[in-house]
């Protein structure tokens, strides 16, 4: 019963992804689109919702939602602090490279690999390693970016998935 | 006003892809090297997409929609490689056993 149930959130997944990428909405492409998905989806359907944890996938699904606005605007603003690094006359006398490690509150590994990711993307920060503890070492290019981990981003990621 | 739109979004991105390539060539060391790498063509890609999405968009027809989402499935897709390729490439850096640089007379490590 689990199973059906994961393989069907797959296959919804799924779906559209086909729908966009064939364009095409006529009898024969569409049923080639189910039979695809459902192949697909029969033998990778356990990836994705198993990591998740099942019941509380919706209430994921909504905190990535409101996640990723807020970390594109971090993105945005910390690649303008980049972009005026990279052309500033005396750049090496700005920046100031270091790794920093610290620890992370976050159990479950789906959030880790998030925080991990999230940290990866923004800008100026760049995650050197992490383990399962929570450990993370982080490679920072001077201290305005080193200083602003693990902070705000961490709580938000800890949002998406609930305390634990 | 559309192509206006565009036109900013695209100028944008190429800034960014700017800074990224010079970046490379200016930082001191492996590491800090990837930091425009990584992610100034990111945020360049994210703009000069988003402007292109907009201006395959009109006028609205379902196809210009749907070369749109493909546009933007791009991004997304740089989203999710990205980091990940920027990691590989840092963890390949330690484990080869190399060491940042660090600004003469900086912090040292903690």
């Amino acid at each position: 019963m689990k199973r059906k149930r994961d393989l069907a959130i797959t296959f919804c997944i799924m779906f559209p992804f086909w729908l966009v990428l064939s364009g095409r909405f006529d009898l024969f492409h569409v049923t080639l689109g189910v039979i695809s998905c459902g192949i697909v989806a029969s033998f990778s359907g356990d990836l994705l919702v198993s990591a998740i944890g099942g019941g509380s996938l919706p209430k994921v699904a909504r905190g990535f939602l409101r996640y990723i606005p807020w970390l594109l605007l971090q993105i945005f603003l910390s690649s303008l602090h980049m972009l005026r690094l990279s052309l500033h006359p005396r750049m090496r006398e700005l920046i100031d490279p270091r790794i920093i490690t610290f620890k992370s509150g976050l159990k479950d590994e789906l959030a880790l690999v998030t925080f991990a990711n999230s940290i990866t993307l923004t800008p100026g920060t760049i995650t050197v390693f992490v383990d399962l503890d929570g450990e993370f070492r982080v490679h920072a290019i001077d201290s305005k970016c080193a200083e602003a981990l693990p902070g705000e981003m961490e709580q938000r990621v800890e949002a998406i998935f609930g305390e634990k | 006003m559309i192509d206006f739109m565009v036109v900013v979004l695209v100028a944008a991105g190429l800034v960014f892809f700017l800074g990224g390539g010079v970046g490379i060539l200016r930082f001191p060391d492996f590491y800090s090297r990837l930091h425009p790498a990584g992610k100034l063509d990111t945020s360049g890609s994210v703009l000069a997409m988003s402007g292109l999405a907009l201006f395959v968009l009109f006028p609205i027809t379902l196809e210009s929609v749907l070369t749109s989402l493909k546009i933007l499935l791009i991004v997304v897709i740089v989203f999710l490689t990205s980091p990940t390729a920027t990691h590989a490439i840092v963890d390949a850096g330690v484990r080869a056993g190399l060491e940042p640089w660090q600004k003469p007379g900086g912090q040292a490590e903690p």
